[in-house]
């Protein structure tokens, strides 16, 4: 008995001058990344990942990267931030708007570690939200999708109905809109971010519909190869470039720039300067790009294009300028009004000219 | 919007790997094998049709690497259940993990590729006539493929010796084996050729009805062939009603969104599976209908 005791106490000691030990040495910092798809998806999860890559590659040994990939939105999500938090993680990036409560409820229980969330808008003392200004990207794929169809016609491929998609849905329309006054849309909704098959199925449907330009919120290229199949429809890349699929049917993109972020935060965490902040940062600041405009694009709307873009960047033009209207007819801004981000922030309504529901 | 020709066509896009995964496992679930495993053995052969269709150029190819795969795997399945005796339930589950991790793992290399096209068949003369033409005789030749198996399986378990023969195995494993019959060996042959079927149906989602590789691209679909099996009461001809019925629900739900049907969105989104429930206990409600399972279903033969 006795001798186990000792045993005991002598594991507990070296366990514990193992666990004081590193404290010696510098130590990297642990940064742990959430994706709620596979890293290799093509578009959102794996411009995470490679935004994360950037971020190591910036740091070398200084930081150490865990990541954990396909992680359902839900219980599971809270087990895995739980896990991260217990191996030693210093900040943990949760990469998708439904990690939103489990980071809030995980970052609770471990008030030493910090945790960004992108594209929330729940904050704790420890909890920072992070997201870009995709509507801004969006009104210029919408201006493009308003001059390049022929059948009047465009669709959207929606994932969750969540302010973000929303925002996404009301900025391309009202601006394939302005250019093309006879231009209707149809939404489709998916209730999820990544299934290749039901993506691939709903632009066929909006093919069949008579729709020939496609707009997305979901992250596969399924959609680009219905285009590509279907012969004559444009498509844009979603999150990342997807520019194997230029000059037809990707005729531009919206990208995500996480990197110049993660490594500005992660520098924080290791100056001890990091705090708790709520970014919204739009192309002016770098976090939305726009690809390449593919030769498919007449030259006069390209530049046009750039324009509007170089405007939204710049802060002369704001996507949401009134007047504009609800779906519902009531006023929403007045004439050069402009959305202030608290409405954006929460939009839960079509503007007018959208036909359907939104699902509550 | 048009619901004559088009639709159809991706109805039976959408409905063919159910089909041929549902066909696969009612023959190995008619030979007394619960194999729960279709699900991992459909991503397998997704994957391995993916590989091979993509390193050789040619979609054939890459279908026959496709049943190869899913079978092979499925010889896992029924070594630790016909050679070890072990339970088939989890040894099923077991396989859609082992075959879902071994699909990630063959293809990390292959994400963003694009595989070569699945040329559509068109029938001389019979795809010329109006509105009939397009639809029916103007698909791949994986799609007649899996109507041509639905007749063979059926004919094969109603009017051949070796169909009864495996019938009888699923009905009775004592008496078959009493009779002389190599229950094993016949309940292997099956478990094989439902590998293989699902390979096949997996195939067709990345080299046809996606196409693309990602990683969990199949989506649950083996679990609806598993239901449709049941659904179907062990009948292949009622295995294509319910894979039609559930792959067409799915498109029209998809194409009432986009026409801006008024209907909410979630119903929509349920329907297919509405739809399979409600039949379910319409066919379960007759005399007949459940009790058509095979009576050795999912248990161990031991020859004593």
């Amino acid at each position: 008995m006795k001798r186990r005791t000792l045993l005991t106490a002598a594991a507990a000691s070296a366990l514990a001058l193992g666990a004081a030990l590193p404290a010696f040495a510098q130590d990297p910092v642990k940064v742990g990344f959430i994706y709620v798809g596979p890293r290799n998806d093509g578009g959102w999860s794996q411009h995470h990942h490679e935004s994360a890559m950037e971020m190591k590659e910036h740091f070398g040994d200084a930081v150490e990267l865990v990541e954990q990939e396909s992680v359902p939105e839900g219980p599971d999500a809270e087990r895995v931030m739980t896990q991260m938090a217990l191996s030693g993680a210093d900040i943990i990036f949760t990469t998708s708007f439904g990690y939103m409560d489990a980071t809030i409820n995980v970052a609770e229980k471990f008030p030493d570690v910090k945790f960004e969330h992108a594209t929330g808008y729940k904050t704790a003392e420890n909890v920072g939200v992070y997201s870009a200004r995709f509507y801004e990207g969006r009104a210029v794929e919408g201006f493009l999708a308003g001059h390049m169809t022929e059948s009047d016609k465009i669709g959207y491929i929606g994932s969750f109905p969540i302010p973000e998609v929303i925002r996404g849905i009301n900025a391309s329309y009202l601006h394939a809109k302005k250019v093309n006054p006879e231009v209707e849309m149809s939404v489709i909704w998916l209730n999820t971010w990544f299934d290749p098959a039901k993506e691939a199925d709903a632009t066929q449907a909006l093919i069949d519909n008579g729709v020939d330009v496609v707009l997305q919120h979901t992250d596969s290229t399924a959609p680009q190869i219905t285009a590509q199949k279907a012969g004559n429809v444009y498509t844009f890349g979603q999150a990342a470039d997807m520019a194997e699929f230029a000059p037809m049917p990707r005729i531009s993109s919206i990208i995500d720039e996480w990197a110049p972020y993660y490594i500005e935060r992660v520098q924080a965490v290791i100056d001890g300067t990091w705090e708790s902040d709520n970014t919204w940062a739009g192309i002016g600041d770098g976090m939305v790009g726009i690809g390449e405009i593919s030769s498919a694009v007449p030259e006069d709307i390209k530049a046009e294009a750039e324009a509007l873009r170089d405007s939204i960047a710049d802060g002369s033009y704001h996507p949401f300028t009134g007047p504009i209207n609800k779906q519902d007819g009531s006023a929403w801004l007045a004439e050069g009004e402009v959305a202030d981000d608290a409405t954006l922030v929460g939009m839960n309504f079509y503007i007018e000219g959208l036909t359907g529901e939104i699902p509550q | 919007m048009d619901f004559g020709s088009i639709n159809i066509v991706v109805l039976m896009v959408a409905s063919t790997p159910i089909l041929l995964a549902a066909l696969g496992e009612m023959v190995t679930e008619k030979s007394g094998v619960l194999n729960l495993g279709v699900e991992g053995m459909m991503i397998t052969g997704a994957v391995c049709g993916f590989i091979a269709a993509v390193e050789t150029g040619s979609p054939t190819l890459g279908f026959l690497a496709a049943a190869l795969g899913g079978a092979t795997l499925s010889m896992l399945f029924g070594l630790l259940t016909q050679v070890f005796l072990a339970t088939q339930v989890p040894a099923g589950l077991a396989l859609t993990l082992v075959g879902t991790g071994l699909a990630s793992l063959l293809g990390q290399n292959y994400q963003g590729r694009t595989p070569p096209r699945v040329p559509d068949l068109d029938i001389p003369v019979l795809e010329a006539i109006p509105v009939l033409g397009p639809i029916l005789f103007r698909h791949d030749a994986i799609v007649y493929l899996s109507l041509l198996s639905v007749i063979a399986v059926w004919a094969f378990l109603k009017f051949t010796r070796a169909g009864l023969i495996l019938r009888a195995v699923g009905e009775n494993h004592a008496a078959a084996h009493a009779l002389g019959y190599k229950v094993k060996a016949v309940r292997l042959a099956a478990i094989g050729f439902g590998g293989a079927m699902a390979g096949l149906g997996g195939a067709y989602i990345s080299l046809v009805r996606v196409p693309q590789w990602t990683d969990g691209i199949t989506a649950g679909i083996g679990w609806i062939a598993l239901a449709i099996v049941v659904f179907a009461s062990w009948r292949a001809g009622r295995v294509l009603i319910g894979a039609y019925l559930f792959g067409g629900i799915t498109v029209l739900q998809l194409n009432l969104q986009a026409a801006g049907a008024r209907v909410p969105v979630e119903l929509l989104s349920m329907s297919p599976f509405l739809a399979t429930i409600l039949v379910l206990v319409v066919i379960s409600a007759r005399r007949h209908g459940a009790t058509n399972a095979p009576a050795m279903l999912g248990r161990v033969f031991h020859a004593s």
